[in-house]
């Protein structure tokens, strides 16, 4: 990248800046047309000095006024103009000058537009360029990056650049032209007034930058300060556990205070600054009029100056100081941009970037690799000397199954991580098939190799779009778009090579099904499933699936298989040995095992205006229970609720664990709702206040009468319950009928999971292990109706959360195995990838691992010497060499083996 | 049964006897009503124990695993208190319990169990006091047998 933030600008934008130049220039003569304007509308429109000579004059008639100096006649001649008396001739002047001041406006208008069109373009190239480069970086350098950082860098840092590319060359050009007017004009008027006008703006120019000098170095610190804020975060939010486990929060607040104190400090004594020189700068600009008026009155007074000359002066003059003060300012921004530019131009260019050629976008598959690998003398020498791989000499045909064995230091994970090219070598060649590994184009490496460590990085997608992760190296299929969309996608594609962005889209289909084995959507899946298989992660795919949710509208066919699954469900608990294990939604019953919120919605909520905690106080639920006679009832049931809970949890200590799971209202409420009994001291509780009553009739949506067993709900209750519910839907105006999703036995409630909606009804509370019956039940279900597949599917869309948080890590170990699985690829590197499973599904995922990879080459590095039982060749690494090899029988006469394997 | 009745049955089983009502209250609001049909087992010899049973309804045979083939032991009815030994020292069941009819129990889950205890040392010295007696009782049996070798 250019070094000069100007070569940059003029490099990418040389066509725009010349038209946008042109039109500045056009913009000048206008302006200074408008500046002659108010001169002659006070000497001849009002006060009428050519009308006594005679009794019309010209309008229009255009003389380009010249000094003496520079043309014979003093002017030039261009239009003679329309001859009009003095009032006419006042009414058009007027309306002229109104009109050139709308031109001016509208050229101005334009010219901004343009401007802007060019800084965003400029930015959205630079920032492109910067993303570009980072994807280029050697992966080592990673290591000394903060994420934070970069994302900051390339977001806000370079944002004041886009606001200055669009003026780099355009505001000098304009503010200069438009000084330089102005000041032609004065000089036009009074030579005097002229010289005096200019040795005031050369004083300013001269003054106000040594004023900034020490601004700039501030801004820099600011800069830097910023940035490190950034870091700071970033590195909270990834330590917060540690913080908490360490109690440092104290000592992380002292660092983040004291961070913000010196940028206090900066940003303050930049502020002080700053006004300092606008004080300088306003009372200079202001000694100016002061002379104009003095010389210029004097001039009136004695000389045979005009008083529309000075006013024409004092015009162009408030013109002048705001171009030369921006123009001021643009040279300061300048300095700025220029250093902000180099500070993050910088940060961008580490050694060893990677040639842009590697990363080429591949034209078509590419073909398989074969042959040999080889490694000579591949050495990899840390900063302190140590050697983590010491001249490593290997050779073996591409294919075998390779396990490298040896001490976590003796160079095997290094060897892994060298053959995958996340570590370069600093000496010896890598080659398969003769060709040099380290030379590969990126789309041959992420083909035809594939690498999976201990730390699986998972993006935080859905668990089918990580795996297909593995898959998007070309766009496979062009998007389609329909007529009016592609307007404007041809549009933006345009705009996108102005910009120097890659014209490539997302929005193609960028999945490589061939790479996976497999020709459309279906196959695919399959395959992915096939994979989920051999790492052991199926049975949790469709437990995640179990647990999902569908919108009917995206995928009716699933939504249809579950109500199916429902039905084939309710006919299995028509056994009455089942019948026992759950109790259906019924809109004409009460259900003892659902909450009374779910009781009186007989539906999901959705969203939170009808959410257990808010329904005591939804006036549309409070008008229900009217209706239904419920008020006293349910208020009642708040008052024998409070008394229950201050009974049973009086004693308890606030921070009881108890609280939180079991009682109806928190420890720090407990307090008032005792008072609140004290006075009410049995009476009725119709007679509280209205707050009073709110405050018990917010506690028993939540009850439960079969898992509370308070005896609170009796048969009249129900009744009224039922009521009530059917109040409630009625009254539920359109507007929220989104916010519950009803139970419908013959529609599927998209705010349920599928588990729910395939019971259609609760557990029963209290029946031995019914959630793993009734689990049982579902999954016969399933199985019987072909359904497995789908949910699976389902389970896929689960999104696994930052970084797959929301997995645990075994989890994410095996969709990282999956995910190189998938592809298919010649050689298969892994790097101790199974660290997080026990013994026992080590040693099974070792062996489906190994047979999905039939016919193709793994290199193994194993964390223990005992797996290696299941390898055609056995390679120890001790020290950065490799001190043993052969076939495990081989190796396992070795005596150097026969010692490490005896130590672990 | 609601809450009521349940507390009722608890006063009566001796290890909670001494205990205020309102302990027992909670513990019986804090514990899940558990129904078993009659062959269902609560928990099988060797598991690792969660939890102890109160029966409140029905009965249950204990059975202890012989090479014989499985072997009752005892029948546990109404206000026994069953699989106390396994939570409160974290040793793997020592017998299976299993429905004879349909069974009704309230399950006292292991942590709830300490909490209470934490929270009311009183119930300690109580089941202190219970298993001081099943400890005494067992010793003289230990005596009787040994005797009875000996002859």
């Amino acid at each position: 990248m250019d070094k000069s933030v100007f070569a940059y600008i003029w490099r990418h934008s040389k066509a725009e800046q010349i038209v946008i130049l042109g039109l500045v220039l056009v913009s000048q003569f206008l302006y200074f047309i408008s500046l002659t304007i108010p001169k002659t509308i006070v000497n001849d429109g009002i006060e009428g000095k050519a009308f006594k000579k005679a009794p019309e004059i010209p309008f229009l008639k255009f003389d380009l006024p010249l000094p003496g100096w520079l043309f014979d006649q003093g002017s030039l001649r261009l239009f003679d103009g329309f001859m009009l008396a003095q009032w006419p001739y006042l009414v058009a002047m007027s309306l002229l000058f109104l009109t050139m001041v709308t031109v001016n406006g509208l050229f101005k208008m334009q010219i901004n537009t343009l401007k802007g069109r060019m800084g965003e373009r400029m930015l959205r190239r630079l920032r492109f360029e910067l993303y570009d480069r980072m994807l280029r970086f050697p992966l080592p350098h990673f290591r000394k990056v903060k994420a934070a950082e970069m994302a900051g860098m390339v977001n806000n840092e370079v944002e004041p650049l886009g606001g200055f590319i669009s003026e780099a060359f355009i505001q000098p050009a304009y503010l200069g032209g438009q000084a330089l007017t102005a000041l032609l004009f004065i000089m036009l008027q009074s030579l005097a007034m002229g010289v005096i006008v200019i040795v005031v703006l050369a004083v300013q120019a001269f003054v106000i930058p040594q004023l900034r000098k020490r601004i700039l170095v501030l801004s820099k610190q600011r800069q830097l300060q910023t940035r490190a804020l950034s870091g700071r975060i970033a590195e909270t939010v990834d330590g917060s556990q540690e913080i908490h486990l360490n109690a440092t929060s104290n000592y992380e607040r002292a660092d983040i205070g004291r961070r913000l104190g010196q940028i206090f400090v900066v940003r303050f004594e930049l502020f002080k600054r700053k006004f300092l020189a606008k004080f300088l700068n306003n009372l200079l600009s202001q000694t100016t009029p002061f002379t104009i008026f003095l010389i210029g009155g004097y001039g009136v007074l004695f000389g045979d100056m005009q008083i529309g000359s000075v006013v024409g002066v004092l015009l162009a003059y408030k013109d002048l100081p705001g171009p030369v003060k921006e123009l001021i300012d643009w040279d300061q921004h300048r300095t700025e941009v220029q250093q902000k530019y180099e500070q993050v131009i910088e940060q961008f260019a580490p050694e060893g970037m990677m040639d842009p050629t590697l990363q080429a976008l591949p034209e078509g598959p590419v073909p398989a690799l074969a042959g040999d690998l080889e490694t000579v003398g591949l050495t990899l020498a840390d900063e302190g000397g140590a050697k983590p791989l010491d001249a490593l000499a290997l050779s073996l045909p591409l294919g075998t199954k390779l396990a490298l064995v040896g001490p976590a230091t003796g160079g095997r994970d290094v060897l892994a991580q060298v053959l995958a090219r996340i570590l370069p070598p600093t000496a010896g060649s890598a080659k398969i098939g003769g060709s040099d590994l380290l030379a590969l184009p990126e789309s041959t490496v992420g083909a035809r190799l594939a690498y999976v460590g201990p730390d699986v990085y998972l993006f935080p997608l859905s668990i089918r779009d990580n795996l297909l992760y593995a898959l998007k190296r070309r766009p496979m299929t062009k998007a389609r778009y329909a007529e009016a969309a592609l307007a404007q996608h041809e549009a933006e594609r345009a705009e996108t090579r102005r910009a120097g962005n890659p014209d490539l889209d997302p929005t193609d289909d960028w999945i490589d099904r061939e790479a996976a084995g497999a020709v459309d959507n279906a196959g695919l899946t399959a395959r992915l499933v096939a994979m989920l298989k051999v790492v052991e992660l199926e049975e949790d795919v469709y437990t995640l699936g179990l647990r999902g949710t569908i919108d009917p509208k995206v995928k009716p066919d699933v939504a249809a298989a579950i109500l199916g699954a429902r039905n084939a469900l309710h006919e299995t608990l028509a056994d009455p040995s089942l019948a026992s294990l759950v109790e259906p939604f019924d809109a004409s019953r009460y259900n003892r095992n659902m909450s009374l919120a779910g009781n009186l919605l007989f539906g999901t909520p959705v969203g939170n205006v009808f959410n257990p905690d808010n329904l005591g106080r939804h006036p549309l639920v409070l008008a229900a229970l009217r209706q239904a006679g419920l008020e006293a009832g349910i208020l009642a049931m708040g008052v024998k609720i409070a008394e229950t809970m201050v009974e049973l949890f009086a004693d308890l200590a606030p921070d009881n664990p108890f609280f939180e799971q079991y009682s109806f209202i928190s420890a720090e409420d407990l307090p008032e709702y005792r008072g609140l009994l004290q006075r009410l001291a049995g009476r009725d509780p119709s007679q509280l206040g209205e707050d009073e009553q709110a405050r018990f009739t917010a506690l028993p949506f939540r009850y439960v009468e079969a898992r509370h067993r308070l005896g609170l709900i009796d048969a009249a209750m129900e009744e009224r319950v039922l009521a009530a519910r059917r109040a409630f839907a009625e009254a539920l105006p359109l507007e929220l009928r989104g916010a519950v999703a009803f139970y419908d036995h013959a529609a599927y409630n998209s705010a349920a999971t599928l588990q729910d909606n395939i019971l259609f009804g609760r557990p029963v509370y209290g029946q031995a292990r019914s959630a793993e019956r009734v689990g049982q039940l579902i999954n016969e279900v399933l199985d019987g109706l072909g359904l497995r597949s789908r949910v699976i599917e389902v389970g896929l869309d689960y999104n696994v959360g930052i970084a797959g948080k929301r997995l645990a890590p075994a989890q994410r170990q095996k969709i990282g195995l999956a995910r190189a699985l998938i592809k298919r690829s010649d050689l298969l590197i892994l790097n101790e990838p199974t660290s997080a499973l026990d013994a026992a599904a080590q040693v099974r995922i070792r062996d489906k691992v190994l047979a999905a990879a039939e016919g193709r080459g793994v290199i193994w590095s194993l964390g223990r010497p005992a797996l290696a039982d299941a390898f055609e060749q056995v390679a120890l690494l001790q020290g950065g060499k490799l001190t043993a090899r052969g076939t495990p029988a081989e190796i396992a006469a070795n005596p150097l083996y026969a010692e490490f394997a005896a130590a672990n | 049964m609601s809450l009521n009745e349940e507390v009722e049955l608890l006063r009566r089983i001796t290890l909670f006897a001494k205990i205020e009502p309102s302990k027992l209250k909670l513990l019986a609001f804090t514990s899940e009503r558990v129904i078993y049909e009659a062959g269902q087992e609560l928990f099988r010899q060797g598991d690792a124990g969660d939890s102890a049973y109160v029966v409140m309804e029905g009965q249950a045979d204990v059975l202890v695993d012989t090479p014989k083939g499985p072997l009752t032991v005892a029948t546990l009815g109404v206000n026994d208190i069953v699989g106390e030994i396994a939570i409160l020292c974290d040793v793997p069941r020592t017998a299976t319990v299993k429905a004879k009819s349909r069974l009704v129990t309230l399950r006292i889950a292991k942590d709830l169990f300490f909490r209470m205890v934490t929270e009311f040392p009183q119930m300690a010295i109580e089941i202190m006091r219970e298993l001081a007696h099943r400890l005494d009782q067992t010793n003289r049996k230990l005596r009787e047998a040994a005797a009875k070798r000996a002859d």
